[in-house]
């Protein structure tokens, strides 16, 4: 199946899939980001991860950060995949890639998109540790909060 | 009229579901919903201030109204990346 800019997948990321796909012939610039298990968090020994996500809001979540990207940067292409299930140790959790005529903007779009990322998109993970298991909870998911925003943009440009 | 409840992560655990299918009083809100599940599940009560709420599979408001057929979801503050 051909790959789309945007996905919730419990299938292995492939992030060079996605760098090709953002990618047209006269870019002088591709970033990527691809996100990764730990072994340790906040002093535990992690064992394993298990992402949930609610599955149709994720998705438009993700499309939302696309065009909130391409809004920011519109010589800026962007995709964005985010993996569900179990993942072990060193697997990707969540890719992206960006392709701009600049550098400056293929960077920033990849950090925005993470930054959004963890601020808007419906999915969960549970930490899998040694000697328990905890549901972590970050950010509270507004898309109309315009501060959360301005804040993912300034990290992006920072 | 009958609504679908989602309710994912931890919430999910506490209500021992992640999907409920309720019989409601119309017309209704969102915040209706969620007080209807607080009597039902009190353990969720201390997610009424960090939560999201969605509306057919979209973000929505406490104050939305809500229809006959609709599907309503309780997000705890979310972890992805």
């Amino acid at each position: 199946m051909p790959l789309t800019a945007t996905a919730i997948t419990a299938a292995p990321l492939d992030v060079q899939g996605l760098a090709a796909l953002v990618s047209a012939g006269g870019d002088g610039a591709v970033a990527s980001f691809v996100g990764v298990v730990r072994d340790r968090n906040l002093g535990r020994r992690v064992m394993f991860l298990e992402y949930e996500a609610y599955e149709a809001l994720a998705l438009k979540a993700l499309d939302r950060i696309v065009a909130e990207a391409r809004e920011a940067w519109p010589d800026t292409r962007l995709a964005v995949h985010h993996r569900t299930g179990r993942l072990e140790i060193g697997e990707a959790s969540v890719a992206i890639a960006a392709a701009s005529p600049h550098r400056a903007h293929a960077f920033a779009a990849c950090r925005y998109a993470i930054e959004r990322v963890k601020q808007i998109v419906p999915i969960w993970k549970r930490e899998h540790f040694d000697g328990g298991e905890v549901w972590l909870e970050g950010a509270t998911a507004d898309p109309q909060d315009e501060a959360a925003r301005d804040s993912a943009l300034r990290i992006a440009c920072a | 009229m009958r609504v679908t409840v989602r309710l994912f992560a931890r919430l999910r655990d506490l209500a021992g579901s992640g999907e409920l299918v309720r019989d409601i009083q119309g017309p209704a809100t969102v915040q209706g919903i969620w007080k209807a599940l607080v009597a039902e599940f009190p353990a969720i009560a201390e997610y009424e201030r960090s939560m999201s709420v969605a509306v057919n599979a979209d973000y929505s408001r406490m104050s939305a109204e809500v229809n006959e057929g609709d599907e309503v979801a309780f997000l705890p503050p979310v972890s992805g990346g």
